[in-house]
């Protein structure tokens, strides 16, 4: 069984903030982490490895930094991992991302496909049905926990609703999209870091998809959506602080402000 | 030379950070009041290789670098000096003598469940009436045809609490004063070996430290590590890497208290300011960064001079004379700078200091340090 | 010609969801800026009768696809039909309810007739967009949403595919007031479902009374210090917190004493939260619980102390006593919705 997990490196949004002079985002010294939800998808996938044997493959797409991620992910026990990057990819939204990991991986090849539900930074979690539907393979989303694999090829699949969920039965090929819940991912061990960077890391290139992509639908030109502008939200001025109000004035004025910003 | 980690390291180094912060920081401060060490996180720690960094992995180890196993300790000494110590006197006493002295057959058996992740070791020189005069052991070991007889006592043996492996020394010749000094290895269930309560001490409480006793002990003489009489020397080997491990937990306490002076000073406010904004508050800090910068880098060059196969002992007798002194001041300042609230339990500054004062004592105190030094100057 | 905007009226068990008629709702706004119309999306099994619900909450007409393989959503039955309906159609916008069915089929549907998706908008508009200074320009779906967790907001176009597609969460958008003698076309699209089209085997459904609580997912939280008295005050809060759609959460002094629950606890220790409502009931302000919910969108502190720290960090300060002003709040509330349920 060959499990690939598709993961992302993102700044550590938890840590960004705003310069309160310039009122933009202090990028420096954010630390850089594997998206939450995919660090599931790669613990989720490791424990399908021990209990049913198989490789457990890492991809990332992103700038050469990116490279820290996976080694982070063989640390953990991956088998083998991949870097897809390129200058032509830069600026891709999500269609575009999904055609060119789904590219790659038509190359690296796969029974089953985790990706993380959503990533922090972007937050669209769309990339993964999208990886899906390129590659023509049912998709589970929202994975809260993996049952079992039946047969060498059917996964029992927990499927979480809002107000319900599902026991889905589904065949490889196919991909599950991995909440955090999935599985709580391991550290890395002290000796597979020493042996992650033993290991090489492939770059996945234009040259090499280019045969399944079409440059005009990649990149920032050729994505569907683009960015038109970003901004930092206003910033916050000093509150109002009421000492002399009656319990009666105070309750008004409290519902008054929740009706100005839609809580009711 | 190049003061920069590698790539390895770095991540290394992060991962003991992030293990550090998540599973040994919430279970300090309980530890500390029940003076229970938590066996759970005694089994993360194997599970992650945390007791076996420097050791080849063709016994189960990690295939790691002191350096590595020095910045693991510090990581981890500054949230819990209790933890890094249960490390150390595992991977740097317990694991070394079999490591360096043992043959094929004891790596094999004794070697590798210690640091493939099965077994805690720990380490029984101290008696109570052998500590810095080591060569003084009353502990006796009898051959007896193919077996040895160990009577004595251990005592301040750390992790005896729920190790399973004891490597400790014996005399088997009195006559010969140090030269007859051998090393063992003794598994905890053997007949005789009795560990005692713990016992309550002013620090790194959490750490299992209990006094040992042998009656009547019998173990196979293939439980002999190295030769009759080679036990000081390989005593005293383990000894010189296990004050890289302490440096560098020195150097984490230190640190740890630092940190949590400074978020303090940035939070607090009298007369009106922050008290970081006083220089002589700026002027401390800065001095007490100086000093542990300085603690961090004696110990790494006694590591680095440790993986390269160089004569380290004096560097690393220096680093934790070093270490473990500045360790005691900053961590002194640290209580100072927070005043009121640094006295608290609430805080964890007051157990760094209550556990910094061990640094000077263990593994050679400072004065055992200083004659290690100036006997390495051929000065006399 | 793409035209109209179409509203994905998402349904389980026939029951048809809030947010569908929040982006109706919506829809009306954009539609009438547009000078065009606004479709209601029906999928389902045995499903046309509730295109009339579409309609009293301001759908012009609505396209509907029938078939037992609707009845409870898989991906794959539901991405076929709605393809269909928009090859059919060709609207110039659709939108989803951001919930875990339109954030699965969604994606999966862009993807398939490729064009663009942009997730989770806060705002619409329609506004005109130039190339250049020659272009007359063309108006066009700007969706505004958050990124990077919510530290910047961007603003996304979509300009040379159709539909213009995007999700929105529940509660964002406002619905409009139901008109029961409003009336518009319902058509079918029929779509040939073949037994391959189901490629997964829902083994079991499980519904769920209560999910778990996760403060930090919450919309509002209603805190409670030591301010509160007494760990039996939660139950005001948790009253306060049912009526606006929110949770309760503690400083980590309650928590120590037992009150309530550690997975409640908010601060340095706790979890850091950013809801878009966060009201301090007696809590003091220190900075360890300060730190883990400043970043939280608006703040009500109430404090019987004038010098709480807690009011450096409030956007509405109220001296005054807890204990008397939340059941009153309750009771206010709950007049409040019945007056414009």
């Amino acid at each position: 069984m060959k499990i690939v997990v598709c993961i992302k490196q993102v700044p550590d949004t938890n840590e960004v903030k705003l310069d309160p002079v310039t009122n933009t985002l202090i990028r420096d010294g954010v630390p850089s982490i594997i998206n939450h939800d995919d660090k599931s998808g790669i613990e989720a996938a490791l424990v399908l490895k021990e209990r049913f044997g198989g490789t457990v493959t890492v991809v990332c797409m992103g700038p050469p930094q990116a490279d820290l991620a996976l080694r982070e992910a063989l640390a953990m026990g991956c088998d083998d991992a991949y870097l897809i990057s390129a200058r032509e990819f830069g600026g891709s939204d999500t269609w575009a991302t999904a055609a060119i990991i789904s590219a790659a991986l038509k190359k690296i090849g796969y029974d089953l496909i985790i990706t993380g539900r959503q990533a922090i930074d972007g937050d669209t979690a769309q990339v993964g049905p999208q990886i899906a539907e390129t590659l023509g393979i049912p998709q589970v989303s929202y994975a809260e926990e993996i049952y079992d694999i039946e047969d060498g090829n059917k996964v029992i699949v927990k499927r979480q609703y809002e107000d319900r969920y599902h026991i889905i039965e589904v065949k490889m090929p196919c991909l599950l999209t991995a909440l955090t819940e999935l599985a709580d991912p391991r550290y890395m061990h002290a000796g597979g870091i020493i042996d992650a960077y033993e290991k090489e890391i492939p770059v996945i290139g234009y040259e090499d998809l280019k045969d399944d992509l079409v440059l005009e639908h990649i990149g920032l030109k050729g994505s569907p959506t683009n960015v038109f502008k970003s901004f930092t939200k206003q910033a916050k001025g000093t509150g109002e602080l009421h000492k002399e109000l009656s319990p009666d004035e105070a309750v008004e004025l409290i519902i008054k402000k929740m009706e100005d910003r839609h809580i009711i | 030379m190049d003061f920069k980690l590698t790539k390895t390291h770095l991540l290394q180094q992060e991962m003991f950070r992030r293990f550090a912060e998540n599973e040994v920081k919430p279970l300090a401060e309980e530890m500390d009041e029940t003076e229970i060490f938590d066996l759970e996180l005694l089994k993360k720690m194997h599970r992650y290789g945390l007791m076996g960094i420097p050791y080849s992995k063709k016994y189960g180890g990690v295939g790691g670098d002191y350096l590595g196993y020095a910045l693991a300790m510090e990581e981890i000494a500054k949230v819990d000096g209790s933890t890094s110590i249960t490390i150390s006197v595992h991977t740097s006493l317990a694991c070394s003598c079999l490591n360096d002295f043992g043959t094929e057959e004891q790596k094999e058996t004794w070697l590798r469940p210690l640091i493939d992740g099965s077994k805690t070791g720990c380490y029984g020189l101290t008696e109570p009436n052998a500590g810095t005069d080591a060569a003084g052991q009353q502990t006796k070991a009898v051959l007896d045809g193919d077996h040895y007889i160990i009577n004595g006592t251990k005592i301040f043996t750390t992790n005896s609490g729920f190790a399973d492996t004891f490597v400790m020394f014996a005399m088997t010749d009195k006559s010969v004063g140090t030269k007859g000094i051998s090393c063992f290895v003794v598994d905890r269930n053997t007949p005789g070996l009795t560990v005692g309560p713990n016992i309550h001490r002013m620090g790194i409480r959490a750490a299992s430290n209990c006094e040992v006793s042998y009656e009547n002990v019998r173990i196979p003489v293939s439980q002999r590590i190295g030769k009759e009489g080679e036990g000081f020397k390989i005593a005293m080997k383990a000894l010189d890497g296990g004050r890289i491990g302490i440096a560098a937990q020195a150097t984490g306490i230190a640190q740890g208290a630092l940190n949590e002076a400074i978020k303090y000073v940035k939070e607090r406010k009298q007369f009106g300011k922050r008290i970081s904004s006083f220089q002589n508050t700026q002027f401390k800090i800065a001095e007490m960064q100086t000093l542990i910068d300085a603690a961090r880098m004696m110990t790494w060059r006694a590591a680095v001079a440790k993986d390269n196969k160089e004569n380290f002992g004096p560097m690393a007798a220096q680093a934790k004379l070093f270490a473990s002194q500045i360790a005691n001041d900053v961590c002194r300042d640290a209580v100072q700078l927070m005043g009121g609230y640094g006295y608290c339990r609430e805080y964890p500054v007051e157990r760094a200091l209550r556990d910094a004062k061990i640094t000077e004592i263990y593994e050679g105190t400072s004065e055992a340090m200083k004659m290690v030094i100036a006997g390495s100057m051929k000065i006399f | 010609m793409s035209r109209d905007i179409y509203v994905v009226a998402e349904q389980r068990d026939g029951e048809i969801a809030k947010v569908s008629f929040e982006l109706i709702g919506e829809a009306t706004k954009l539609a009438a800026d547009l000078e065009q119309k606004v479709v209601g999306v029906l999928m389902g099994d045995q499903i046309k009768d509730k295109a009339q619900s579409l309609i009293e909450a301001g759908a012009d007409s609505v396209v509907y696809v029938e078939d037992k393989m609707l009845a409870e959503y898989v991906t794959e039955p539901y991405a076929k039909a709605l393809t269909a309906i928009i090859k059919e159609c060709d609207p110039e916008i659709l939108l989803f309810g951001a919930t875990s069915i339109g954030r699965d089929l969604a994606p999966r549907v862009a993807s398939r007739v490729h064009t663009g998706l942009t997730a989770d908008c806060t705002k619409l508009d329609i506004d005109v967009w130039k190339a250049n200074e020659e272009d007359p320009g063309q108006k066009l779906l700007f969706m505004t949403r958050p990124a990077f967790g919510g530290n910047i907001m961007a603003t996304i176009l979509c300009k040379h595919y159709r539909p213009q597609m995007a999700t929105v969460r529940p509660g964002v958008m406002k619905r409009i007031p139901v008109d029961h003698s409003r009336t518009g076309e319902v058509k079918e699209i029929k779509v040939e479902f073949k037994p391959e089209d189901m490629n997964v085997v829902i083994r079991e459904i499980v519904k769920e009374e209560h999910k778990k609580v996760d403060i930090t997912e919450a919309k509002c939280l209603i805190s409670g210090g030591r301010g509160i008295g007494s760990p039996e005050f939660y139950g005001t809060l948790q009253e306060v917190a049912d009526i606006i759609g929110g949770e309760i959460s503690s400083s980590r002094a309650n928590v120590d004493a037992g009150w309530i629950a550690r997975d409640r606890q908010v601060g340095q220790t706790g979890k850091t939260v950013r809801p878009e409502l966060y009201m301090a009931c007696g809590i003091s302000g220190a900075i360890q619980h300060v730190a883990g919910m400043e970043g939280s969108e608006y703040i009500i502190a109430i404090n019987k102390n004038d010098t709480a720290a807690i009011f450096d960090v409030a956007d509405l300060g109220i001296v005054g006593d807890v204990r008397v002003i939340m059941p009153k709040l309750v009771d206010a509330l709950k007049k409040y919705k019945v007056a414009n349920a």
